[in-house]
């Protein structure tokens, strides 16, 4: 199995995202992560894909993904030519004692902490799968509580816009 | 009367929107006249379905349609099988309405039929009203969830101004590129309240762009290949039926010289009595067929997907080709088995521009030597032909009987089958000469698809004469739309082929289960109760009821069924249950392990 990342540009309608899941569901793909937003134009929504699979099962369902009506576009993203970040909350135990320890991993990770109660912490960092993996297990010690993760997020590097060109197809349909 | 069908292309010209007079100034209506008007406008004029309370406003301004003729079936299941076969028959968008809930969740088996064999094919559905949607209303079923796997697309509609563009879209997305089924499931609410009605002059489809344009590279690619090959085959599937593109095809089979094989969903596409056809290949077809794709060196599929029912053990099929496949739908391409000249495009474009290609590779190196290759098909032709033997117990043989009807009946009518042993006997030994006129459930291998589909045939080509050929378990699974059928004037014929059980199962059992028939004894043949009695079923339903249970008896009573214009005719052939449906690959062997008849197996080395 290899990891890949797919952005894949859709019309921002109810119901897409079903239908994009749903074909990786079929095949009992996991879809280790998944992200939507929306993107510099109001009509196009951007769906950010991880998902662990063969080459070939890949190239097939990225073919299936392209025969949906409401999607525009997709791209495979590699993490050479690629930004890849993850946004992560984690509610920590921090109370008198060992706040300081915390703290100080926290400015390690050059993480924030957006939450202060009495015995606990939220902290806030965004990074790579494996930066947020080594914050996690340093804060570990301490106790976690509660995490949440967004997925991937993913934009080529240079000036090149995968957005343009499929706006021009909204823009003239 | 050879006519060229439309290509889904064309279909879409007709269908894309136009404006009329009538239709281009915003008018106050309902929504369910906008669903009328929307209708009209896009070019239906039949519509198979069956009202119910979430679907009754548009029921009602359908009842002054002038253009639109709905015809009331008694199932939902009967009205989508409706709809595709006036679709398989005429080309056009079949169109099917159901209420909500049970309605809509009846019409799941003739849209994952569609879906599979690329059926163009548009279903409305009535919604609950908006404020049930999500409560567990009476008679709600979210259908567009229920549907998205079995649907090319699919619509949910609350809002009524909305009625328009997407009736437009619809009807657009379900007959161009690969055809295929779209749900539009409209809410009660939104077509009780008023709007206005304008046909919308584009479509609004930025992720829907079908290449119908073959690359000019890649048909360079396949006319040299074809030039060269030794052992060439065309591989023909239903695409080239979908696509409009039967003559031309022709064409290149004649051009090329190679030998032609057409699948399930392609019977028809190359007449039968062309001398390079050698029937269908797959898991039933006949020995020259499989055997020529076991040997090929070249094999040009065009609108077919190998199907494992052709393919047998996906591994060992065509062992020594290279593959040029063609196919408006790229996902299809390289899906089953790598290919070494891949070709996406409109397969009556794709032709056009491969004939021309390879007569230009002729004129540069000459036509290939293919003496070899026809003298060792015909060694096959000769040795192996499709046939079948006498029954032992005595009674009627099924292939007699399809064999007879084919013969009497001509290749101008249409043959509709269900799905089994008698599909298979159908597919084999009746002779197609012209593109739809063969109907069958071949991806999804739907039993009782042949009674609704020869109705929906019937009313879309009303001067031709359409039979079903049945089992008497499919019949028994959709025989309700016989009333249809009497009530509103379209009599078709049904070729019951009755064995009195689950043939093709029964079958399987003989070979692979020792005999051990577990519940596929129907009690209808020779023998039995017979429960039900077709002949007074038939009688019952207004319709006419011949029994045939002797050889002797066949022809007349075919003749006298085509005689039989003023109402539906159906004949109860019943037939030896032994019979049993030869060749076969058996599931998941190779190809090349192919039995002419049980227990014996063509000797592939001493004609190598």
């Amino acid at each position: 199995m290899s990891r890949h990342t797919l952005s894949v540009l859709v019309e921002n309608k109810p119901g897409v995202l079903t239908r994009v899941s749903a074909l990786f569901a079929r095949r009992a793909f996991n879809i280790h992560s998944l992200a939507v937003g929306p993107t510099e134009h109001e009509e196009i929504s951007r769906i950010t894909v991880v998902v662990d699979v063969e080459d070939r099962p890949l190239e097939h369902v990225t073919k299936q993904l392209n025969k949906l009506v409401n999607v525009i576009k997709i791209v495979e993203l590699d993490p050479e030519t690629s930004v890849q970040r993850e946004l992560l909350l984690v509610k920590v135990r921090a109370d008198a004692t060992t706040r300081a320890g915390v703290l100080e991993v926290v400015e390690l990770f050059r993480a924030h902490v957006v939450d202060v109660v009495p015995d606990t912490v939220v902290i806030e960092a965004t990074g790579t799968a494996a930066k947020l993996s080594a914050l996690l297990g340093a804060l570990e010690p301490f106790g976690v509580r509660e995490i949440v993760k967004s997925g991937t997020l993913a934009v080529g590097r240079g000036t090149r816009s995968i957005t343009d060109r499929a706006l021009e197809r909204v823009r003239s349909a | 009367m050879v006519q060229p069908n439309p290509t889904p292309a064309q279909v879409a010209a007709r269908t894309a929107p136009r404006a009329t007079d009538r239709n281009v100034a915003g008018e106050e209506v309902t929504g369910a006249e906008s669903i009328v008007r929307s209708l009209e406008s896009v070019g239906v004029e039949d519509v198979f379905g069956i009202p119910g309370g979430a679907i009754l406003p548009l029921y009602d301004p359908l009842m002054d349609s002038q253009q639109i003729r709905h015809i009331l079936v008694r199932h939902e299941q009967g009205g989508g099988h409706a709809a595709e076969g006036y679709a398989h028959a005429t080309g056009k968008v079949g169109v099917t309405m159901a209420t909500s809930g049970p309605g809509a969740t009846n019409l799941v088996t003739p849209l994952a039929d569609a879906h599979m064999d690329s059926v163009p094919m548009v279903a409305i559905t009535g919604q609950v009203a908006e404020s049930l949607i999500g409560t567990d209303g009476f008679q709600e079923a979210d259908i567009v969830g229920i549907t998205m796997p079995i649907t090319k697309h699919s619509y949910l509609v609350t809002d009524p101004a909305e009625i328009p563009r997407t009736i437009a879209e619809a009807f657009h997305i379900a007959s161009t590129g690969r055809p295929g089924p779209v749900l539009v499931d409209i809410a009660k609410s939104a077509m009780a309240a008023s709007t206005t009605f304008s046909w919308p002059q584009d479509l609004a489809l930025p992720g829907y762009h079908p290449v119908t344009k073959p690359h000019a590279k890649q048909i360079r690619e396949a006319a040299k290949l074809l030039a060269s090959a030794r052992r060439p085959v065309l591989y023909v599937g239903g695409g080239v039926v979908r696509g409009g593109a039967s003559e031309a095809l022709c064409r290149l089979v004649d051009v090329s010289g190679a030998a032609v094989v057409t699948t399930l969903t392609a019977r028809g596409s190359v007449p039968d009595s062309h001398p390079q056809h050698l029937g269908m290949p797959g898991m039933h077809g006949t020995v020259p067929a499989v055997a020529a794709l076991q040997k090929a060196d070249l094999v040009v599929a065009l609108g077919a997907r190998f199907d494992d029912r052709v393919t047998g053990r996906l591994s060992s099929f065509a062992p020594h080709a290279a593959i040029v496949h063609a196919d408006i739908d790229p996902a299809e391409i390289g899906k089953n088995r790598a290919v070494d000249v891949p070709i996406v495009g409109d397969l009556r474009e794709v032709i056009a521009d491969l004939v021309p290609a390879l007569e230009a590779e002729h004129a540069k190196v000459g036509r290939p030597d293919v003496a070899a290759w026809w003298h060792q098909i015909d060694t096959w032709r000769e040795t192996y032909p499709l046939g079948y033997s006498a029954t032992a117990d005595g009674h009627l043989a099924p292939q007699h009987v399809i064999s007879r009807l084919g013969e009497l009946v001509g290749p101008e009518a249409v043959y509709a089958a269900g799905v089994g042993q008698h599909q298979m006997w159908a597919a084999q030994f009746i002779r197609y000469e012209r593109p739809r006129s063969w109907l069958n459930s071949a991806g999804l291998g739907t039993m009782g698809f042949a009674v609704p589909a020869a109705m929906g045939a019937k009313v879309g080509q009303p001067d031709r004469d359409v039979w079903a050929i049945d089992g008497d378990g499919c019949f028994q699974m959709t025989n309700q739309e016989l009333a249809t059928c009497a009530i509103n004037d379209i009599p078709i014929k049904v070729a019951l082929i009755n064995n009195s059980s689950l043939g093709m199962v029964r079958q399987w059992q003989t070979l692979f289960y020792d005999e051990r028939y577990s519940n596929t004894d129907l009690h209808t043949g020779h023998g039995t109760r017979r429960i039900p009695d077709f002949v007074k079923l038939a009688d019952a339903y207004g319709c006419e009821g011949i029994r045939v249970e002797h050889e002797r008896d066949v022809d007349a009573a075919i003749k006298r069924a085509q005689e039989i214009d003023d109402r539906p005719v159906v004949v109860d052939f019943t037939v030896s249950r032994d019979a049993m449906v030869w060749p076969m690959v058996a599931a998941g062997v190779p190809n090349d392990d192919i039995q002419y008849a049980r227990g014996i197996s063509p000797a592939w080395d001493r004609e190598d």
